[in-house]
């Protein structure tokens, strides 16, 4: 794998998290997905050596279709799953540390408002078990310090002694966010935690975010299959496909000047809300191919559009193909040749 | 772009004018809950303010008076020793209820736990648990109870014991399915991400919501130790004489059913009054701590 | 081309009723028309009726839900009015409806082939053969590769994507006049969901099907339909056009939704949240359902709930202020 961070930097921010060649495989048992022939044993690689930074004080989005591995990439960096290959380095954490200390740099919000906050648990009794536990205030000022997260998430103090069930989507994402910042964590790992909302409440919890990295300095892996939101939000973007990142680049960058065909398949299958914008049709045939079934060389030429030979046999890793602008193809230097009606762009 | 005045930026979707109240229906319009409390209720006072209510020892023997018919002095009449039936019957509550309560305490709390820990950790100790619940499953509850009952000998303590042994296994497999769907959900994952340990999350986030299946079964469950209990007594396995229970009673009874019926079906219809309130009790408490599942 | 639309919804309102209580109106006085070949798209939020709206012209409304008066017509017919075997045809043969969730649309035990043919033998009188090859040859249309070979397949052994080409495959069967849609491609990858509107597009192109567009997406509604309602609280707010409705809203909801939303086209744009909740459908205020959160709101809208009015050329708006608020804006 060709080392991303060896380009010159685009920010002088640390890095506060930082993952090398991660891999997720699952056995399967025999003879459980399709036809097998003889002892063979299928492999699932939800994850097949990826590489990803996060800086301080960013939102980095990841973006991927089913089978990406982002959910799995997502579950490996909170240390909720072990990778079968590869390293984690939290440039902020002491090495070995305990389950504790992980989960103060840490903290996860998640997709679905329904499940995410525990039914039998009043708001109080959720903040004040976590504010005790990692002693973040003196017992004395655990209830002051819970009213604080509220406040700060926009939920008054009258909701310390509600439960889940009494609130509506919006606000539990709030709970869920208030919950997370609890242990003052330096990364904050959001999945799709604005797509189960109405489009209205879906701004609310988008300026959360946006005012939580501005005012706490927060560092957010920002998932999303909504391009639109992810280009509203982030500062730059990873593109996962079949268990890689296919992609990464600045925000501006990335959907200006894509320089990788499913990246560019991605944007232009965009519902666009403009009357009169274009695209460029770049179209991709079929569907997610399932992990079970990584296809030879470039994971994504049965789909490419613009494949060629070579793609079949070589496996490109990412490589350098502009400042902070990363791409997995091998006619990256190329693709935009192939652009037809340029989409629409904004005055410079 | 238009030019609509800019409208003023409200407070957004918080505050207290959104907090929904919490409970769907007050408890006091639930029926089954009502009539079972009202019910077990009455049955808990009549065992409580038992020697209050009753003029007569339930033990005390006085020949002279034997096998009379209900009467101003005796509602229901004298048994074959001249005890007074309705004195039994009050006394024989405290037993039955008793007894049927603590032999629930013990296999829920095992069953609860052995299943609990089987569905949260899995694996080896879950291979075991089920195993175990499949070995004890297999024995007819009756069977088993009374086989045990004959091999400890009658008491009090070899009833405790051996509906122990039999009844665990539901308590197990329930407590498990329940962890099982429970662990799927995203606070438990949040839990375990905000540090707490294992053991933590499965007492204080899992088990909330585990146990209420577990309760609304005890429930039916007291139900049938009350049952057991009642049938040793009847096969003369189960409270030692001279002491009242409603199954030594029924026993005593049966050969007086021609003269004196009141002896054996009076406390049989005690029993099926208390099985009635404790139903409508479990009933009432399904609705209660799981309205939104269907039954 | 006819005169009277295809299909035609006058004063539809849906409610529970639940005996001893109130009646909840969910749907409140709602009426539009779709004419053939027609593409009209229902966008609305969490509470905004539109899918019930889609279940009470598909017959489909679950327990408890009822019409509670109004009337959909279709050509002319009454469907209330109906004998309920008539509207059974009916609906086989000219009304199909696609969901959202296509597992649970799909039989899980029955091969993917036979359930497409089981509405042309049922409504066209086909043979067991012809019904299969029938649906072997809609499989190919809606671009399922291999399609003799996957048509033995169960539901379960494919992909969403190839699921929602398979419920498009049985519900363009009979090829239809009206096609419903709730939210079809919801549960779908991006990419995916690129090719199933396409797909959409160009098949009721080709057979003149008209459709009518539940989503809660704007863009979606904006690249797949022509006409558009906007539903707030079971009531529609605005209606015409979805390119001049998207580009001039008439209605403070529809502006607020617009500016709510992230538009991939305008990254600069501030989003700008439509201020308090979601409306409460036990709970309606005498007035505009939008009133408690509208900025643009005076007196009279407490108290007085305001209907869908002509405002422009094909445009409609179910607001008294509408003059004052958006005049002065670019056409």
């Amino acid at each position: 794998m060709t080392d991303v961070t060896a380009q010159p930097e685009v920010t002088a921010q640390p890095v506060v998290l930082r993952v090398a060649n991660i891999s997720k495989e699952y056995q399967l048992g025999q003879g459980l997905f399709g036809r097998f022939g003889g002892a063979k044993k299928a492999s699932l690689k939800a994850l097949d050596g990826v590489d990803l930074e996060l800086r301080r004080g960013e939102v980095l989005a990841l973006v991927g279709e089913s089978g990406s591995g982002k959910s799995t990439l997502a579950k490996i960096l909170v240390g909720a799953l072990k990778p079968t290959g590869g390293d984690i380095d939290e440039a902020e954490l002491a090495a070995g540390a305990g389950r504790l200390e992980r989960s103060r740099h840490v903290q996860m919000v998640f997709q679905d408002p329904y499940s995410s906050l525990n039914p039998r648990i009043s708001v109080g009794s959720m903040l004040a078990g976590l504010l005790r536990l990692h002693r973040v205030v003196p017992n004395g000022e655990v209830r002051a310090e819970s009213i604080r997260l509220l406040n700060r998430v926009g939920l008054q103090e009258d909701v310390l002694h509600a439960y889940p069930s009494q609130f509506s989507g919006g606000q539990r994402q709030r709970l869920a966010i208030a919950r997370a910042l609890a242990v003052r964590p330096d990364v904050l790992v959001a999945d799709e935690p604005v797509s189960a909302l109405d489009v209205s409440v879906q701004a609310t919890i988008l300026e959360l975010f946006r005012s939580l990295q501005d005012e706490l300095g927060l560092s957010i892996l920002f998932i999303a299959h909504n391009l639109a939101v992810v280009q509203h939000l982030s500062q730059r973007v990873a593109v996962m496909y079949l268990g890689r990142i296919v992609e990464v680049a600045d925000t501006a960058d990335i959907f200006s000047n894509p320089r990788h065909p499913y990246t560019r398949a991605l944007i232009d299958s965009i519902p666009r809300m403009s009357a009169d914008s274009v695209t460029d049709q770049f179209e991709v045939e079929g569907e997610p191919p399932s992990p079970i079934n990584v296809p030879s060389g470039c994971r994504f030429h049965p789909r490419c559009p613009v494949a060629i030979d070579r793609c079949r046999t070589e496996d490109p890793g990412l490589s350098p193909v502009g400042p902070g602008h990363a791409s997995a193809c091998l006619l990256a230097e190329e693709l935009p040749l192939y652009r037809g009606v340029p989409a629409l762009k904004e005055e410079q | 772009m238009t030019t609509t005045p800019a409208p003023t930026l409200a407070p957004i979707e918080t505050g207290r004018r959104a907090v929904r109240s919490r409970s769907l229906r007050p408890w006091y319009r639930n029926g089954s809950l009502v009539a079972g409390i009202v019910v077990v209720g009455a049955l808990i006072l009549v065992a409580v303010f038992a020697p209050l209510l009753t003029p007569y020892s339930p033990v005390a023997q006085n020949l002279e008076e034997s096998l009379q018919g209900p009467s101003a002095a005796h509602w229901l009449g004298t048994d074959q020793f001249g005890r007074d039936v309705l004195t039994r019957l009050i006394w024989s509550t405290r037993v039955d209820l008793r007894i049927g309560f603590l032999a629930v305490l013990i296999p829920f709390v095992v069953g609860s736990v052995l299943g609990g820990l089987a569905g949260y950790f899995g694996g080896w100790l879950d291979v075991v648990v089920m195993r175990l619940v499949d070995i004890f499953f297999a024995f007819p509850f009756y069977v088993m109870v009374i086989a045990l009952v004959f091999v400890l000998g009658a008491g009090e303590t070899s009833i405790y014991l051996a509906i122990a042994t039999v009844s665990w296994v539901s308590y197990a497999k329930i407590v498990r399915g329940e962890v099982l769907v429970a662990k799927q959900q995203d606070y438990v994952m949040a839990a375990r991400l905000g540090g707490f340990s294992h053991l933590r999350v499965l007492a204080r986030h899992i088990g909330p919501n585990v146990l209420s299946q577990a309760i609304i079964y005890a429930m039916s469950d007291i139900v049938q130790d009350i049952m057991a209990i009642v049938t040793l007594g009847y096969l003369g396995l189960g409270i030692a004489p001279p002491t009242a229970e409603w199954g030594s009673m029924i026993a005593g009874g049966q050969e007086f059913i021609t003269t004196q019926w009141q002896q054996a079906t009076i406390p049989g219809l005690a029993v099926v009054i208390t099985s009635l309130g404790l139903s409508w009790l479990g009933d009432g408490l399904s609705d209660l701590l799981s309205p939104d599942r269907r039954k | 081309m006819t005169d009277a639309p295809l299909l035609s919804v006058r004063n539809l309102s849906l409610g529970v009723q639940r005996k001893g209580r109130p009646t909840t109106l969910i749907v409140d006085d709602i009426s539009f028309d779709v004419a053939e070949g027609e593409r009209f798209g229902i966008v609305g939020e969490s509470g905004s009726g539109k899918s019930l709206t889609l279940r009470a012209i598909a017959n489909l409304l679950p327990a408890g839900v009822k019409v509670l008066s109004g009337s959909i017509q279709y050509r002319g017919q009454d469907l209330q009015a109906m004998p309920a075997k008539s509207r059974l045809r009916l609906a086989g043969q000219e009304i199909a409806m696609i969901f959202q969730e296509p597992m649970t649309a799909l039989n899980p035990v029955m091969r993917v082939g036979e359930q497409i043919a089981e509405s042309p033998r049922r409504h066209l009188g086909l043979s067991k053969a012809a019904a299969m090859d029938l649906a072997i040859d809609m499989m190919r249309k809606t671009g399922i590769p291999d399609p003799a070979h996957r048509a033995q397949a169960y539901p379960h052994e494919l992909s969403g994507g190839l699921r929602q080409r398979i419920m498009i495959a049985m519900a363009l069967s009979c090829s239809p006049k009206l096609l419903l849609c709730d939210e079809p491609t919801t549960a779908l990858d991006v990419t995916v969901q690129h090719q199933v509107l396409r797909l959409l597009e160009q098949l009721c192109e080709d057979t003149r099907t008209a459709l009518v567009f539940v989503t809660h997406d704007l863009g979606v509604v904006n690249q797949t339909c022509r006409e558009l309602g906007v539903m707030y609280a079971g009531e529609i707010v605005e209606r015409g056009r979805v390119k001049d409705v998207f580009a001039d809203p008439r209605h403070p909801y529809t502006k607020g939704l617009l500016d709510s939303a992230p538009d991939f086209d305008q990254p600069d744009r501030e989003l700008v949240a439509i201020p308090g909740f979601a409306p409460n459908l036990a709970d309606r205020p005498d007035g505009c359902p939008f009133q408690p959160r509208c900025a643009f709101a005076v007196e009279h809208c407490a108290t007085t709930r305001p209907r869908l009015e002509r405002v422009l050329p094909g445009r409609e708006a179910a607001c008294f202020e509408t003059g004052r608020i958006f005049e002065g804006a670019t056409a």
